[in-house]
């Protein structure tokens, strides 16, 4: 176990290098860092300032090593249009983001795990089809535009629901929505195919042979073991829709980590584009990492594995 | 013995059965789309990168205040809707294929030394592949765009460089299971070299895989290359490409002009469902599993 954790530890350390590696590269390979680090407009005294201040003169090696160190330090850099640490802008605006991402989640799951497990009870029948067509739709329309459709909807036409902005339990539900959409119809395709799996079990054959009502057999049964997978894909969702939102935050002025990615490219700051990217990677490293322990911890069949 | 045929029969019926439903509606979507890119010059009534200001906003012809000259709208700087879409399908077309193509290669390529040659060269290609995985692919799409700046050249690199792995990882997969087939065994006893014998024997039999994953990816590609030039990292303007005509869209929402987010959406939601219809046909046609018959 101790083993296992250490390698899936050291797996993700190779991540994390990675990530750092190939973006300090790709940086310096593409073009001048010094242009990309002074102020747009900046002069030619300025950018020469900061090659000498970040030390962009030196040998690449070098200058990955205090690339690495500050991160380490936790020194993202400064922002040029906030004049503030990136960091502290970046948790100032992570609040909002994980409030979109708990709403679009509650819709996913709501949506997807009743949906599934009909589909997998009425497997190739009427319901399944239609959820088949979902799942197909949820999987192929681009958030953003299901996202422009709906203020098109519900605020120019209907006028129900405000466009864009925060502050109330009405701002929420477009974004969540149109945010939830595509991971409703993955939820609803893995809700089904465990739930298969489960009612293809022994236990569950035997609760029937015992005569228990079919509702009981599914809702009492069945139902909890299907569920162990898709609220573990639902953890790791969670995180990645912190990071995907950028196109729905945008779309909706939502003030989230994605609008503040969407800003840094938009005013040509990047060291906010670069720090939203960095830390983006970090957690979803993390919550893989945590995953694979969990399930390692649950079940020994996996650290036994490699 | 009888078990394994009776299951192979199954699986035969299976798959002659499924691969009935010839996907005829998305074929025809893609053939119509990729027709009206090739011939875009000749379809596009209007140029689309140029537009008069005093014919901003116009409705399609069938509302009030549309007329024959625009027949699907004009947008906000008076170019024709129609011709723009039309020329946007060339740019997704061209975008997404080679990116698709792109990644593919690098990727196949990829999957076959791991899987073939394994020990080290296996674990450095597939330890890098496990960590550009846990690297969300948008966001690391929209840096790098971001760094080089936008064009349908660095799109193409940069989209082929973040979905590589899809295909390493199951390519590498299936060479594990196909290295260990008589065909590679006697291809080594007859003395054939490594080389010849990944180009020659596995890269064939790899490929109705990769062709497969491609199509798949078409759509997440077509996605991408929209959201990111919706973002206004992707395609650079005036290039009429749906991502960027939906940003451009968004400026005359509120006013009601439906026309510019309605159509160009619905373009991109044509593409990706017909990349994915025929993506899980092919599957079902082309499924080694299946296909070992």
């Amino acid at each position: 176990m101790k083993r296992f954790i250490l390698k899936r530890v050291g797996y993700a350390l190779i991540s994390l290098v990675l990530l750092s590696v190939t973006i300090f590269l790709f940086v310096r390979v593409t073009g001048d860092p010094a242009v990309l680090l002074v102020e747009p407009g900046a002069s030619q005294a300025d950018i020469d300032a900061i090659r000498r201040q970040f030390g962009l003169d030196r040998p690449l090696w070098v200058q990955y090593g205090h690339f690495a160190m500050s991160l380490l330090r936790g020194d993202l850099g400064h922002s040029f249009y906030y004049r503030m640490p990136v960091l502290e802008l970046y948790l100032s605006r992570l609040p909002n983001s994980l409030l979109l991402a708990a709403a679009a989640m509650a819709f996913s799951l709501v949506i997807g795990i009743p949906t599934g497990i009909i589909a997998a009870v009425r497997v190739n029948r009427w319901w399944d089809s239609a959820g088949k067509v979902f799942a197909l739709l949820g999987l192929s329309l681009p958030s953003f535009w299901v996202g422009l459709l709906l203020i098109l909807f519900f605020s120019v036409y209907l006028g129900w629901l405000p466009s864009s902005g925060s502050g109330s339990a009405a701002h929420v539900v477009m974004p969540a929505f149109a945010l939830g959409w595509y991971f409703a119809a993955a939820h609803m395709r893995l809700t089904r195919s465990s739930m298969l799996d489960v009612l293809g079990s022994e236990y569950v054959k035997l609760a029937r042979l015992k005569g228990l009502p079919e509702a009981l057999v599914i809702g009492k049964h069945a139902f909890k073991n299907a569920l162990i997978p898709v609220l573990t894909l639902a953890g790791i969702n969670l995180v990645i829709m912190v990071n995907v939102a950028v196109v729905v935050e945008t779309v909706f002025a939502w003030p989230g980590v994605g609008r503040l990615l969407a800003e840094g490219i938009a005013f040509r700051d990047f060291p906010v584009v670069q720090a939203t990217v960095i830390l983006g990677g970090f957690m979803i490293v993390i919550v893989n990492l945590l995953v694979d322990v969990l399930y390692a911890v649950i079940d020994p069949r996996i650290r036994l594995e490699r | 013995m009888t078990s394994r045929s009776a299951a192979l029969t199954v699986a035969w019926r299976l798959s002659s059965f499924r691969s009935e439903g010839f996907p005829l509606i998305p074929m025809s979507i893609l053939g119509l789309l990729l027709f009206a890119a090739i011939f875009a010059n000749v379809l596009a009534p209007h140029d689309p990168e140029v537009g008069s200001l005093g014919e901003r906003f116009r409705p399609p012809f069938w509302q009030q205040g549309g007329s024959e000259k625009f027949i699907l709208g004009s947008d906000h700087l008076g170019r024709d809707v129609l011709s723009r879409l039309i020329f946007g399908a060339r740019v997704s077309i061209v975008v997404g294929f080679t990116a698709v193509l792109f990644a593919g290669v690098v990727g196949t390529g990829l999957g076959i030394l791991s899987g073939y040659l394994g020990g080290w060269v296996d674990q450095v290609i597939m330890r890098v592949t496990d960590a550009w995985l846990a690297i969300p692919a948008l966001t690391y799409a929209i840096f790098l765009a971001a760094v080089v700046g936008p064009s349908e050249m660095n799109i193409v690199i940069i989209l082929g460089l973040v979905y590589w792995t899809r295909y390493a990882r199951v390519i590498r997969g299936e060479v594990l299971s196909l290295k260990e087939r008589d065909f590679v065994r006697l291809a080594i006893v007859a003395g054939c070299s490594k080389r010849t014998i990944m180009k020659r024997h596995i890269l064939p039999n790899v490929l109705n895989s990769a062709i497969v994953l491609g199509t798949l990816m078409l759509g997440v590609v077509v996605v991408t290359e929209a959201a990111l030039s919706f973002l206004g990292v992707g395609v650079p303007p005036p290039k009429p490409a749906w991502g960027l005509m939906l940003a451009d869209g968004k400026k005359g929402l509120m006013a009601g002009y439906w026309w510019l987010t309605v159509l160009p959406g619905c373009c991109i939601m044509l593409m990706v469902l017909s990349a994915n219809l025929l993506g899980d046909w092919l599957r079902v046609k082309l499924d080694p599993q299946l296909r070992q018959l």
